[in-house]
């Protein structure tokens, strides 16, 4: 280092010492530096352990009862029995969170691009915030407003527990998701691709269909599925809208709607073994889907390139 | 004041304008030395820019011929892209930014109410700074400008008479569905000149468009340009007097107009001329100041 009231001169530059000799500043910005690497790998792993103590236990205890029949057979009539599966939990977990995308996806993409093409637009200091609320609210009183508002008959509109109603009270969780993921990716589009859009006399809604959302489709199917994986693993906002059910349910409405993870909540409570191991299968299920669906959004999203 | 020496040199009418021209202007526009010039296609009138409370451009006045190239240069921000994003409505992009004057194209003012911006730029086309292909094929590049004007039908034929317009056609016909952005910076460029093209255009605006180019790209897209200039009127920024002097027929020099008291700089037009006069025989000291290199 060289002092702060000199100044350097053509001498002095042909007077620094060798490479090798280290100021004594520097040994100690290298010790800072190893310890701050040390004390940030230690938080890493305290993030790792517990996801990896977690798919352990599942894996380890879901991979045993997990089968073709699992898959493929609904629930016997007791919990004592063993074998039998969740199909009907996951034609209804599957079922819901692709209603619940179909009616989130486009809401929240429109939602996006509104903010992306407005972002000081009169609405759009209203929509960020209540996305902003929406993350923030728990899923059981999602649950619950879908139930005033849909299920109940008194002050709703009646519905009943079912297929629609689980599905709204996911999409109301996958929403917020879909609208700031894609968001973001809507602002990585260059200036410039607008621009040379304008220029050749596109209009804004144009611009919109044939630029803008081409060139961020990937990053925005990632953050779509990702979304949708979010709500595929959720349970507490469907114990007041799906109920659950033991047999395959196709209906819409009027039926209650199985799904995994309130059947393995049924399966655990009770102090039968046939059960608790159908509920250990039936979280290796979900842990399946959503890592599946993450992966798929992590493949995309390498790909993406705007 | 500024803009008067502009309008005291503006183009094409031969006869004097009111207010007697300063005495240099006078023996620049002594009867007969007017060049014969084509018709005026794009005539700026008195058009000034804000950008909010920020004067960017003051009151330029100038003609743009037809079937030539008009070059503008001057110092870095003293508004040329401004004006050049006035001539074909981009500036209406840009939230906060407000034109006064008229832009009269063909006779008719583009400011005027009823007339819709996206139609302007249909007829006058824009090749930017930077190659911007869109992330698609090559032929879809190029097909894009069509398409948005419901276009379905021998596409094909336009795509190629499009590119071998921008000189391109030759090295892209085989790999037309390879993305415009595998090509080079200066295939980029003609791509982006096909592109503009392709819309059936008369006028094309280009912000400095061999800035991001090697000089061998750069002499392409010139003599691309010389070539266009029997069809098209172009209007070109550059930084590189070189180049102003190579391609263009015109030369207009703008620079920024210290305000002290506002602490205001604002782009003006200094003058407008043959670009052989310009860089021999400028009539304004600035000018000959930044030609030469002794810009302050
Ligand atoms: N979108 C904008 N918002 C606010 N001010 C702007 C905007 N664009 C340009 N300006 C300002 O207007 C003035 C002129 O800018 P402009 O880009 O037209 O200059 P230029 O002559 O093209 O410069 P350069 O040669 O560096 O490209 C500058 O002071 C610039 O800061
Ligand atoms: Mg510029």
């Amino acid at each position: 280092m060289s002092t702060p009231t000199s100044t350097p001169t053509a001498a002095t530059h042909e007077n620094r010492p060798s490479l090798l000799v280290t100021s004594p500043n520097g040994r100690r910005r290298a010790r800072i530096s190893q310890l701050m690497t040390g004390v940030l790998l230690l938080t890493v792993l305290a993030a790792l352990v517990p996801l990896a103590i977690l798919l352990w236990q599942v894996i380890s205890n879901g991979w045993g009862p997990f089968s073709w029949e699992f898959l493929t057979t609904v629930e016997p009539l007791s919990y004592r029995d063993t074998g039998g599966g969740y199909l009907a939990g996951i034609v209804g977990t599957l079922y819901m969170t692709g209603v619940a995308a179909l009616i989130s996806v486009p809401l929240g993409l429109a939602a996006a691009v509104y903010l992306n093409e407005r972002p000081k637009g009169r609405y759009a200091s209203v929509v960020r915030f209540f996305t902003d609320v929406m993350t923030g609210v728990p899923s059981v009183f999602v649950g619950l407003a879908v139930y005033a508002l849909l299920v109940s008959g008194s002050g709703g509109l009646g519905l009943g527990f079912g297929t629609l109603a689980g599905a709204a009270s996911l999409a109301i969780i996958m929403l917020p998701i879909v609208v700031r993921s894609s968001e973001e990716m809507l602002r990585l589009v260059p200036a410039d691709l607008k621009q040379a859009a304008f220029g050749l006399g596109a209009r804004q809604w144009q611009t919109t269909l044939k630029v803008t959302l081409p060139a961020a489709a990937p990053g925005l199917t990632t953050g779509v599925i990702l979304a949708v994986a979010r709500g595929a693993g959720e349970t507490a906002p469907l114990i007041l809208t799906a109920l659950g059910a033991r047999e395959v349910v196709l209906r819409l409405t009027g039926a209650p709607q199985a799904d995994i993870g309130l059947l393995m909540l049924d399966g655990f409570r009770q102090p039968f073994e046939g059960g608790i191991q159908r509920a250990w299968a039936g979280g290796f299920t979900l842990i399946l889907i959503t890592l599946g669906l993450s992966i798929i959004a992590r493949a995309l999203a390498r790909r993406s390139q705007i | 004041m500024d803009h008067r020496t502009a309008m005291a040199r503006d183009l094409d009418h031969g006869q004097p304008p009111d207010g007697a021209p300063d005495e240099q202007a006078a023996q620049q526009h002594a009867p007969g030395t007017e060049p014969a010039h084509h018709a005026v296609h794009i005539s700026i009138d008195q058009v000034s820019v804000r950008y909010g409370a920020f004067t960017a451009v003051r009151d330029v006045c100038f003609d743009v011929p037809r079937n030539a190239i008009t070059a503008l240069i001057g110092p870095s921000g003293c508004g040329k892209s401004t004006l050049l994003r006035t001539i074909n409505r981009m500036n209406d992009l840009v939230p906060g930014a407000t034109t006064t004057g008229a832009v009269t194209y063909n006779g008719e003012d583009i400011y005027a109410e009823g007339v819709d911006p996206v139609e302007v730029r249909r007829r006058i086309g824009m090749v930017f700074q930077k190659p911007n292909p869109f992330p698609k094929s090559i032929y879809d590049n190029v097909a894009f400008g069509p398409r948005l004007n419901g276009r379905k039908r021998d596409l094909d034929d336009l795509v190629e008479h499009s590119l071998r317009r921008a000189a391109l056609w030759d090295e892209v016909k085989d790999k037309l569905a390879q993305s415009g952005l595998s090509l080079s910076g200066g295939q980029q460029q003609r791509l982006c000149i096909a592109r503009a093209i392709a819309v059936d255009p008369d006028v094309i605006l280009m912000d400095e468009p061999c800035s991001a180019l090697d000089p061998i790209a750069t002499l392409r897209i010139e003599e691309l340009m010389k070539d266009m200039a029997s069809e098209y009127t172009i209007v070109i920024v550059t930084h590189n007097m070189q180049q102003a002097a190579r391609v263009s027929d015109l030369t207009a020099f703008f620079t920024v107009d210290m305000d002290n008291e506002r602490q205001e700089r604002t782009g003006v037009l200094v003058e407008i001329d043959d670009t052989d006069t310009i860089f021999t025989n400028a009539s304004d000291p600035r000018t000959e100041a930044y030609i030469t290199g002794r810009f302050g």
